[in-house]
This record gives C-alpha cells, structure tokens and sequence, in this order.
C-alpha cells in the first residue's frame, strides 16, 4: 500500500467516523427537537403542566362543548382514582371545577405524578388550568384518600369544529424513583 | 535527508507478501485476506440462519393450531422477537457484508479491502454480539420478548437480559459501521484507474450507497438503546411520561433507524439481482444509469417516510398525509427497477439455471411484497393491517423471497468462482422449487389471516384462524427442510461439486460482465495486486 494511498485512507476514515459520531448525537437530539416540534405544533396532545392565571375571558354561552374525563393507572399503580363527574358541559371563556378522587391503596407512603393527556391534541392549547393536582407530585400518607379539584377554561378562540374535548390522567406510582433521591 | 529516506523506501519493497494463506487453525482468527473474511461473514451468516430459522420453527409449531401446545406464551414472544434479530443483525446484513468483502475487490480490481485489519475486527465484534444476544436465551426473565423494535415501556419489564440485548446491539452497530466504513474507503480509493464510478457493477453500487446508509442510522439506534438503557438504571425519562418524557418519541428514533434499516437489507439485494439477470439473459443490463439513480433516490426517501410505521399513535391529519405521499412516491424508483429487470430479460436469450431461478423468483415475489407495502402506506387503510399478520406477511415476501432468495442466488452464482467447483445443478434446482412453492404456502395465508384481523405476537388465537395458521405452517416446516438442501449443496461444492471442471468464466460470457470472471477459478488467494488495463463496460 502506497503512503499516498493510506493518507487518503486515513483521510476518508476521519471523516466518515465524524459522521458516524455527529449522527450519535443526532439521535440524542430529536429529544428536545420533538418536544419543541411537539409544543409549536401541539401535535401530540401534551398538556401545559403550568397554571394560568384566572383572567376573565369573553364567556360564549351559545356554544357548548362536552368534556370527558378518563382517569388510568399505570402499570396497576396499587391506587384508586376517579373523576366525580364522567362528562361536563361546558361554555367556552366559562371557569368550571371538577373534582377527582385517589386513594393510596398500601400501607406505605406513596409517591404519585399524574399525567394530563388532551385528545384531540390539536385542541390542547386551549385548555387551560389554573389548578390542577397534575402540576406537582402528590404525596400520599398510608391508606390515604383524597379529593383533588381541576379548575379549567376552554379558550373561547377554539375552532368550532371541536365539539367533545377528552381529559385523560394516569397515575404514575413514582415512589420508588422518590426514595432514591 | 536523502540518506533517512532511502532505508525507509527500501522497506516497503521488502513488504510485498505474494505468500498463501497461513496454515492451520489459526489463519481463520487472525486473517486479513478479504477472501478469508467473506467466508467467514458468509458461513457465519449460514450458521445464523438456521439458528433463526430453528425459531421460526418454533413459532410455527405453536401457531399450527389453537391453544397452547409447546412453549409458554412469555418465551413465544422471546423467540419473535430473536428470530427478527437473529435473521436481521445475524444472518442477512452479515451475508451481505461477506459478499461485498469477496466481491467488491474482485469487481472493482483492488488487491483487497482498503482497511484489511479493521475487517478482520468488524467480524469479530459481530460474533461477540450475536453470541452475546444469544445468551439472554438463558438468563433469569428469558431473553427480550417485547418485539425486535425494542418498545418502551414494554422492553423495560424485560429481566436481566435488557443490558446485555442493549450492549450486542451496541457492538452489532459498531461491527456495521466499520463494515460500512471498510467498504466506502475500499470503493473510493482502491479502484482500478480504469474503472470510474458509473462502470461499476450494480452491486458494488448499491453497497456503497447501502455503507452511507449504514453510517447514518446505525449511530441513531445506539443511542435510542443507550436512552433504554439510562430509563431503565439511571433514572432518566426520555421515554418515561412520569418523568416528562413519552415512549412515543422513542418509536420516532427507532424507526428513523428502521425505516433505512429495512433498505440497508434490500438495496444489496437488488444489487445481486442486477449482477445475476444479465448474465443468464445474456444481455447487458438494461437502464443501468437508471438503476443507479433508482437506488440513490430509494436511499434518501427512506430517511424521510419513518412515521408510517406509526399510523396509529394518533398523528395528526397532515402528518398522516405527508407520510402516506411520501412513502407511496417510493413505488416510483423501486418501480424502475423492476421494469429494468424485466427490460433485461425482455428478448434475451435465457437459460433458466438456479441462480437465474431464484433471480426471477426474487423480481416477481419482491413486486408482491411491495404491492403489499403499498397497500399500507395508505395511511387509512393501515388502522386496519397495523400490527396484524398481514404485515407479517408484506415483510417476510421483502425479506425472504427477496434479500433470502438473491443470497442463494449470489451463492450458486459465486461458488463455482471461489471454490473452482460446480454445484449440483440437479439438487440446487431441487432446493429452488421447493423453496419457491413452500415459501407461498408459508407467507400467502397470512395475508389472509392479517385480513381477517389475526394480531401479530401471539401464541395463541381464536379459532376462526385455525384453517389457514396450520397450512402457513406446513409451508413453514416444508421450506424449513428445503434449506438442509442448500446446506447439503454448500459443503458438498467445496468438497468438490460435481467434479466438473469449472472455466474462469463459469457462466457463457460473463467476463463480458464483470472483472471477476476474468480471474482464475478458483479466485487465488491474492488477485489483482496490478490493477487490470481494461474493465467491462455496460454496452457490449
């Protein structure tokens, strides 16, 4: 093998391992490049976990929207949760609470994050909460069982093709991640 | 100054090595030789696929009928999901690289691989990892079972195997990359003068291209593996909605990996199958610059079409059109390519011997699992296939009656050149028919069956199924048998074949072709250390 030959050798090799090492982190990277895909688009349902401020909207009570409300435990998380209400009808621009119930089902201290889901995705942007037991972890004593309430409003600038609005929330036993911090 | 320069000068003539391959056992483990190296890939892959095979095997036994027969339902879902890897990671991609290191030297007239001791590593990483996938087989929990995509959540309930299936797959990449990088420097820079880019043979071609790929996306499935691995003991959240993160985005990663993956075992295929169908039509390839471009344009759109094998995580109306458009307009160069096959042989003068048998085999299977591949990119059409045996069946006609059948092909069409003996014409057309016809018996039912809604993984079904699960199994067990044959072939030519004497040629005229003909048969074991003068070119 000739010198000249093995210097392109070694040139073309450092290049290609280059690439091979930028597309590494390239995976890596569709991490925050699909959150901030996610969050301009909204495409995936995610839901603002940060409160808004109970500001007045212009209330439009010739329009009504129904919505839902589903609650699920991850992985059988040993808990019991509930909405109080299956369904609400709502004016957009109007505040309305409701309230869900969990329980911590062992005689240990629980740990717990619920995860808010908006189907359509499209139509999260709208919904807003200025409470909401999904903005923090909530922390059960043994046994014990709670009513937790969500204030929400449906922005009244939401497309009239959206007529059922679906609020999902699954509870995530977080307890074992929280003891080892 | 002079006086430094000259010993060093006489130094490398003291190193041209026109010695033999080394004797005994050794040779094997420490060979640099390009020849060497490709038998290994090619026997390891041999060996791979019979081992997958033995647990397609077991899946058909347990699907012949209803109910629970042989296996429990958690090592059932372990062995689809090691079939897949095993088939993929052990036998295909490995088979393909053994024949890019015999062949791309010979075709291309260098002396050998660009990058010789790198070779030899990249083999041996692959045999690490697969043995190292191997042996979740026997650790506490069973080997992975959440499919060969690797799923999270469902991956992460996986017992002691999860770190070790995530480290093979660490080396199995870094294996392919060095591979890949092995061939790009070996197709760059080792060309004989004569023999520019557009006079390449197809498959030197579609390897190059299939090497980019490669580079590409193998880097990408290591580091969604390596966010698995930090889920699962470091506490992180890529993929885990408690933690903010959400196992949607990992199916995003994997399949801007798996969707070029898919390519990365096809595109050598049509390679081979370019290479092979002129030959016995004796005619040049038809479109040749065409099928150059048709392979260049299947690799860029396959980094852009990954979210159809996500229809139903719930995009949104525009995402699902652009990736419907955009995997329909795929049809378009892989449809070049099939009209170019059949342009080739349009008025030819063909002799229907078993590597052109299995060749046209391949062109008119292939078309069917593409058809299917079409149906599915109808993004409406595909809530009701998603995740049945009717993709079952689309990928196993991509994979076995294409990449599978155009690797025996390449086998009986090479053998005679790097073994200086003649298979047994008798018994390799004997392997053909029964391969073609139990292969249909195997794959064609379970299009129904994906039709009819039978879900794919699992071990048990309702008995509405039973009629066509158990001839899809019949043709399981018949084309499971009928590679013993090619097993039987492959040993017995290199003992010796049919005694035959095999010309440099081998087949009538294929010098016209490619270099490789023009070389002794056997191939010595040190060929073109002077690049030859004058190549073949496409129009003769």
């Amino acid at each position: 093998m000739t010198d000249e030959l093995q210097r392109k050798n070694v040139r073309l090799v450092r290049t290609l391992l280059l690439v091979a090492v930028v597309m590494f982190g390239f995976g890596f990277a569709l991490v925050p490049l699909y959150d901030v895909l996610c969050k301009v688009t909204g495409l995936n349902g995610k839901v603002d976990t940060t409160a808004v401020k109970e500001t007045g909207y212009q209330i439009d009570s010739n329009r009504e929207l129904t919505v839902e409300f589903v609650t699920a435990l991850n992985e059988s998380a040993p808990m019991e949760f509930r909405a109080e209400t299956p369904n609400l009808k709502v004016h957009p621009g109007q505040f309305y609470t409701v309230n869900f119930y969990a329980q911590n089902k062992t005689d240990k201290p629980m740990v717990a994050q619920a995860i808010p889901s908006i189907s359509p995705g499209l139509a999260a942007e709208y919904f807003k909460k200025t409470e909401c037991f999904c903005f923090t972890e909530q922390k059960f004593k043994p046994r014990e069982g709670r009513i937790m309430p969500v204030r929400f409003v449906v922005d009244p600038k939401i497309s009239p093709e959206y007529k059922t609005i679906t609020l999902a929330y699954t509870f995530f036993d977080n307890t074992e991640k929280a003891e080892k911090q | 100054m002079s006086a430094v320069i000259a010993p060093h000068d006489h130094e490398h003539d003291d190193h041209h090595d026109d010695h033999g391959p080394m004797k005994g056992w050794i040779r094997w483990i420490i060979t640099t030789n390009h020849k060497d190296i490709g038998t290994l890939y090619l026997l390891f892959a041999l060996a791979m696929f019979f081992v997958g095979g033995a647990m397609a095997m077991v899946i058909r036994a347990e699907l012949f009928e209803p109910g629970l027969q042989f296996v429990n339902p958690q090592f059932f879902n372990s062995m689809t999901t090691m079939h897949a890897l095993v088939m993929v990671f052990g036998a295909v991609m490995p088979a393909f690289v053994g024949l890019a290191n015999w062949q791309i030297p010979m075709m291309i007239g260098a002396p050998d691989m660009a990058l010789p001791r790198m070779n030899n590593m990249s083999f041996w990483m692959l045999v690490a990892g697969v043995l190292l996938l191997a042996s979740t087989l026997f650790m506490e929990g069973g080997a992975p079972a959440a499919g060969w995509t690797l799923y999270p959540p469902l991956v992460l309930q996986t017992g002691a195997a999860l770190p070790f299936a995530i480290f093979s797959v660490h080396l199995l990449g870094i294996s392919s990359i060095m591979g890949a990088i092995n061939i790009i420097a070996t197709i760059f820079n080792m060309r004989a003068p004569a023999m520019t880019l557009m006079k390449m043979p197809l498959f030197v071609w579609t390897w190059l291209i299939t090497a980019f790929l490669l580079i590409a996306i193998m880097p990408v499935f290591a580091g969604a593996v390596t966010m698995l691995l930090t889920d699962r003991f470091f506490d992180t959240s890529f993929f885990d909605a408690a933690g903010g993160g959400d196992p949607v985005l990992y199916q995003h990663i994997f399949w801007f990996f798996g969707h070029p993956e898919v390519y990365v075992m096809i595109l050598p295929t049509f390679g081979v199958a370019s290479t092979i169908i002129p030959v016995f039509a004796r005619k040049p390839l038809f479109g040749y610059s065409s099928m150059v471009y048709a392979t260049a344009s299947i690799a860029f759109l396959s980094f852009i079409v990954w979210a159809h094998h996500m229809f139903l995580v719930g995009m949104p109306m525009a995402g699902e059109l652009y990736f419907m458009y955009a995997t329909m307009l795929i049809a378009i160069p892989t449809g070049v390519k099939v009209f170019n096959w059949t342009a080739t042989m349009w008025k030819g003068a063909m002799t229907f011997e078993t590597p052109m048998l299995f060749s046209i085999a391949f062109v008119v299977l292939f078309t069917m699992g593409g058809f299917t591949g079409l149906m599915m990119a109808v993004a409406p059409a595909d809530f009701q296939y998603h995740d049945t045996y009717f993709i079952v069946a689309h990928f196993h006609y991509t994979l076995v009656p294409a990449s599978v059948f155009i690797l025996m092909a390449a086998g009986y069409f090479w053998l005679p050149k790097w073994t200086g003996h003649m298979y047994n014409e008798k018994i390799g057309k004997l392997h053909f028919w029964l391969s073609a016809i139990s292969v249909n018996i195997l794959f064609f039912p379970q299009h129904f069956l994906g039709l009819a809604g039978m879900p794919r993984r699992i071990p048990d079904y309702a008995v509405q199924f039973a009629d066509w699960n158990m001839v899809s199994s019949i043709g399981g067990f018949i084309f499971g048998l009928s590679q013993l044959l090619f097993l039987y072939i492959v040993i017995d030519t290199i003992r010796g074949g049919t005694g035959e004497k095999v010309t440099d040629e081998v087949w009538e005229d294929a010098h016209k072709h490619s270099l490789e003909w023009t070389l002794p048969s056997p191939a010595p074991y040190h060929t073109f250390t002077t690049p030859p003068e004058t190549v073949p070119s496409e129009h003769f």
